[in-house]
């Protein structure tokens, strides 16, 4: 059997949505795993020794072997535990292509347009990078439209799947960026069934176990943005 | 195999991500009609089968467009399989994620700094691709020691997943040569990547798909013309 009893290990920092996915996933095939917090600030020399690439979380170790990159260690989960859980990728390769797709979409469109909102300086800076979030989770919109095809709630059809994963691990952020940009990234009004689908989402006892607190991500992000402004002043 | 019409491949020939395809495709020995795109002026074909990015490539497989190269890869592997059929990625879970690692690292991180020495408009921005390209394949190189056990390619004996999409380069590597003299991949800097490329460019493969690198020259320097007018234009 190809996932075996060997031990996981996640190393993750609590805030970071790209950890989320990889608890998502997990808590969805029903894996136990032990959670290690990382201080980002004082990196332990297990996750220096496990991600000298990028020296970013998550990382997943198992069986003493080091997995890296959220979307990575996604598919990891479903490929080395084929018989466990539901799957997240479909079996028809067609429809593989397609859940594909849209996870490239996450990443190159909105999560590269979004990030820059929490690290810019300037306003205008900052109303570019949400213009273009919002473009990007509009598109989404029609990508939910199409996945879901009406057959289900998820883009995974009637069940999560990878792209729900991959989203559903932005969702406190997502929730957050109102609170500390002024801009609602899901919006009903908008793009209803996104809102439907976050609301449906959260839901889940998968969420309810591993999200995280929206006000906590909002004072995070806020403390961050405070350090990030020190230190370029500083450097200034 | 039916006939041609059944898998369409809609690229460019000096595209990598074309490129790394239209490879995949003549690995795994099947009949395939190619239409090379004029992306000032894209077919109705390219931008109903890609309507969320109008690029390519894209390949049509009985109707059923598939946008993205390297999601395009995975599906040609998956779909096509078989006694005597290469894989293009390893059937082992481990493998598959160490493979998707490096693919995405030559995507998100080589890649851009690389394109980057030709596209950015000033100097200063210049030297930072310049270090960042650098850096990078030096990474490579150190992946390939480990991906290659020994072997001739980051698979092994034959080409696959990660020998694609940094292969699908080399052309450009090369342009960027003629360009401006910079040495990405060297004997000196980069001896076993130095030598896979050789390899690489002597698979039956490479020789069928990719084109002269005057071709990239050509299509090169119109880009850089294209950046120098637009960064001019922006300062007047």
């Amino acid at each position: 059997m190809a996932g075996g009893n060997g031990e996981l290990k996640l190393l993750g920092m609590w805030a970071s949505p790209f950890v989320t996915r990889a608890k998502l996933a997990l808590h969805i095939k029903g894996l136990p795993y032990e959670y290690v917090e990382e201080d980002l600030g004082n990196k332990s020399a297990l996750f220096l020794s496990s991600n000298p690439v990028h020296k970013t979380v998550p990382v997943l170790i198992h069986n003493g072997k080091p997995i890296c990159e959220s979307s990575v260690i996604v598919q990891y989960i479903d490929d080395a535990f084929p018989g466990v859980g539901t799957p997240l990728l479909p079996a028809d390769p067609y429809e593989r292509a397609v859940a594909r797709f849209w996870a490239a979409y996450i990443e190159d469109k909105v999560v590269t347009s979004w990030a820059p909102v929490f690290r810019v300086k300037t306003d205008e800076e900052r109303d570019e990078a949400a213009r273009q979030t919002l473009a990007a989770v509009e598109v989404l919109e029609g990508a939910l439209k199409e996945c879901s095809g009406g057959k289900g709630a998820f883009f995974g059809g009637d069940s999560v799947g990878y792209v729900d994963v991959l989203l559903g691990g932005l969702v406190s952020w997502l929730k957050a960026n109102e609170p500390l940009t002024g801009t609602k990234l899901i919006d009903a009004t908008k793009t209803p069934l996104l809102a439907a689908w976050m609301e449906r989402f959260c839901e889940l006892d998968v969420a309810k176990a591993v999200l995280q607190d929206v006000d906590a991500v909002v004072e995070y992000a806020m403390a961050l943005r405070v350090r990030l402004a020190a230190s370029s002043a500083a450097n200034n | 195999m039916a006939a041609k019409e059944y898998l369409k491949l809609l690229g460019i020939d000096v595209s990598p991500f074309a490129i790394g395809v239209h490879m995949a495709l003549v690995m795994k020995g099947v009949n395939y009609e190619y239409i090379a795109e004029d992306l000032s002026n894209k077919s109705e074909l390219l931008v109903s089968s890609n309507p969320v990015h109008k690029n390519v490539p894209v390949l049509i497989h009985s109707g059923n467009p598939i946008c993205e190269s390297l999601v395009i890869v995975q599906y040609v592997d998956e779909f096509f399989t078989g006694a005597g059929v290469p894989s293009i990625l390893p059937a082992d879970p481990y493998e598959r994620a160490i493979a998707r690692f490096w693919a995405a690292y030559v995507d998100d991180k080589f890649f851009p700094a690389m394109a980057g020495i030709v596209l950015v408009p000033t100097e200063q921005k210049r030297v930072q691709k310049v270090k960042e390209t650098s850096a990078a394949i030096e990474l490579l190189e150190e992946a390939f020691t480990v991906c290659s056990k020994g072997k001739a390619f980051f698979s092994g004996d034959s080409i696959g997943y990660v020998d694609l999409a940094l292969g699908s380069l080399l052309i450009w590597i090369e342009t960027i040569r003629r360009m401006c003299g910079l040495e990405i991949i060297s004997a000196s800097k980069t001896p076993r990547l130095a030598a896979w490329a050789e390899r690489f460019g002597e698979t039956a493969a490479a020789k069928k798909v990719v084109p002269e690198a005057d071709q990239a020259l050509q299509y090169g320097k119109k880009l850089q013309a294209a950046v120098s007018a637009a960064a001019t234009s922006k300062s007047k």
